[in-house]
């Protein structure tokens, strides 16, 4: 753990405690602990298969864990009934790895999915702001009435990216974002991250493996390793923190605690 | 010198008596194989059973999603028309045909009319337009829904706080059983309308008295029957596709198996249930 922030005393966003889970019998998640303050972006780092995606997915009700507690603003959710927790749930964002678009639907109806569904906006004003969404994400107007499968890589997260914060949610994950991009368009949907999540004053959770975009999206960063946080700590000094598999993870190095632990 | 090289034996387990072959008849083995299928197979009609029950409460809390149901409604009973038309024409025909063969060798040609509308209504039409629609419609669903489940596309809906089993499942599960019946009573027609076509053009009948003898002999308890087992199977292929298609894993692969499981599952269940619920219509 860093030891240069003074505490934060305010109710974390999300807090999680003992979160376990396994999967036909092999633990993915073995005690995971972790608080994220309001308004931060928290980075979660990890190999793969270590539970990265495992542990948003039981945030956001996707998984249920075998154990532990999940608390969003100090409510534990899955002690929650399932209106509770779907209004909790409301409040979220989430964009996928790769980028999920619905096939069948054009563009624009994508990132006003979530207001149309609950009838919270006609269509023509949805149309309306799904165009607004896409150009404060960078995309041209004629873009919404395109078909998903015919955008790019980039296109279609940054239609993703639209669509998540379509609804101004309070929490927003966001699930490898850069991966298949290349360095630039990887360096442009971080910049769009963080605008997207300071104008709406959003708390973010990203997972990633790309350390230049955990460092230009992330405050806070977390090392998860054998199920367990192993490391928590300001994004910023991810590369000398001092913790050696943090410091392994995030200059790529071959030779260390987790290479000598994948070769036994 | 001579015995340095004895093969490595392999272990004997406990309680065994080494067979000379690997084929070997074990009737305990048997019967635990024998177990855990029918094991297996309560669990997976539970299953399914809660997804149909689960899918159908959805039709009694909105919000509703009528735009899917149409979507769904008009790809059975619009778009699965030409294939289920031309299947019911023809086998109106080869009915026609063929009864008008076998009913000659005891002087029962009159009966031609009958039997190709009895024929159609209760058993044929509803059961070639349910397999016909198995394979198109149910195909359909599950490489649908499967895609979405492996793309990760059903998780998004639950994270745009969309409860995927209304929006995916109710609306088919709907367009199924209101879809099939229609469909069916199109099929009836054309079923009949190709045997009074070889009837009247080929086997030499009168056209009026064919139609006469097709109605006079039709009943409407014929014609319900057959609705109702379209409506019942118009249910079975969209609960097995939608069902194949939700718990598909592991991506193309995954996907193919869901779509193959859904149209040889429903074909099967089709025609069990045509014999159970003839069975309870016409048993005496």
């Amino acid at each position: 753990m860093s030891e240069a922030q003074a505490p934060d005393t305010r109710t974390p966003k999300i807090r999680l405690r003992g979160l376990k889970k396994s999967f036909n019998g092999k633990p993915v998640l073995d005690g995971v602990d972790l608080d994220v303050m309001p308004g931060r972006s928290m980075v979660i780092l990890g190999g793969s298969g270590t539970g990265k995606s495992v542990t948003i997915k039981c945030i956001l009700g996707l998984i249920e864990p075998d154990e532990g507690t999940i608390e969003i603003d100090g409510r534990n959710v899955l002690t929650m009934s399932r209106r509770e927790r779907a209004a909790v749930l409301d409040r979220t964002g989430m964009l996928f790895q790769n980028g999920a678009l619905f096939d069948s639907l054009p563009v624009w109806e994508n990132v006003c999915f979530k207001l149309l569904a609950q009838g919270r906006i006609s269509r023509e004003k949805a149309r309306q702001r799904a165009v607004e969404a896409l150009v404060d994400v960078g995309l041209g107007m004629g873009v919404g009435e395109m078909d998903p499968a015919s955008l790019s890589g980039g296109m279609q997260k940054r239609v993703a990216l639209a669509r998540a914060i379509a609804s101004q949610p309070d929490i927003i994950f966001f699930d490898e974002p850069t991966t298949g991009l290349d360095p630039i368009m990887g360096a442009v949907i971080d910049g769009l991250i963080v605008d997207c999540v300071k104008r709406l004053g959003a708390t973010a959770v990203t997972i990633t493996h790309d350390m230049a975009s955990a460092r230009r999206i992330g405050d806070d960063a977390a090392m998860l390793h054998k199920g367990r946080i192993v490391w928590t700590g300001p994004a910023a000094e991810l590369g000398h923190t001092g913790n050696p598999l943090v410091d392994q993870f995030a200059r790529g190095e071959r030779e260390g605690p987790i290479a000598m632990e994948l070769r036994r | 010198m001579g015995r340095a090289t004895a093969a490595p034996t392999a272990p004997r387990e406990p309680g065994r008596v080494n067979s000379p072959t690997p084929l070997a008849f074990r009737p305990l083995d048997w019967v635990a194989a024998l177990g855990r299928a029918t094991i297996g197979l309560c669990r997976s009609t539970g299953a399914v059973a809660l997804f149909a029950l689960t899918g159908l409460s959805h039709l009694l809390r909105p919000p509703f999603h009528p735009r899917l149901f149409l979507r769904a409604f008009l790809e059975i009973a619009w778009f699965s028309l030409p294939v289920v038309g031309l299947t019911a024409v023809f086998t109106g025909m080869v009915l026609a045909l063929q009864s008008f063969s076998g009913f000659s060798r005891f002087g029962a040609e009159g009966a031609v009319a009958n039997v190709v509308v009895l024929s159609i209504t209760r058993e044929l039409g509803p059961v070639l337009a349910g397999l016909m629609v198995s394979g198109r419609i149910g195909a359909a669903f599950a490489a649908e829904i499967g895609t979405m489940r492996v793309t990760d596309q059903i998780d998004a809906l639950t994270t745009l706080s969309t409860d995927p089993m209304k929006y995916l499942v109710t609306p088919r599960l709907l367009a199924g059983i209101l879809a099939m019946p229609l469909l069916v009573l199109v099929a009836d027609i054309l079923g009949v309308m190709g045997g009074y076509l070889i009837g009247t053009l080929k086997l030499g009948f009168s056209g009026p008295a064919y139609l006469k003898a097709t109605l006079d002999f039709l009943q409407w308890m014929d014609v319900v029957s057959g609705l109702v087992k379209a409506a019942v199977f118009g249910f079975v292929v969209a609960l097995l596709g939608t069902w194949c298609g939700y718990t598909s894993r592991g991506g193309a692969q995954g996907v193919g198996a869901a779509t193959t499981a859904a149209v040889v599952s429903s074909s099967i269940l089709i025609l069990a249930l045509d014999y159970v619920l003839t069975e309870a219509f016409f048993a005496r």
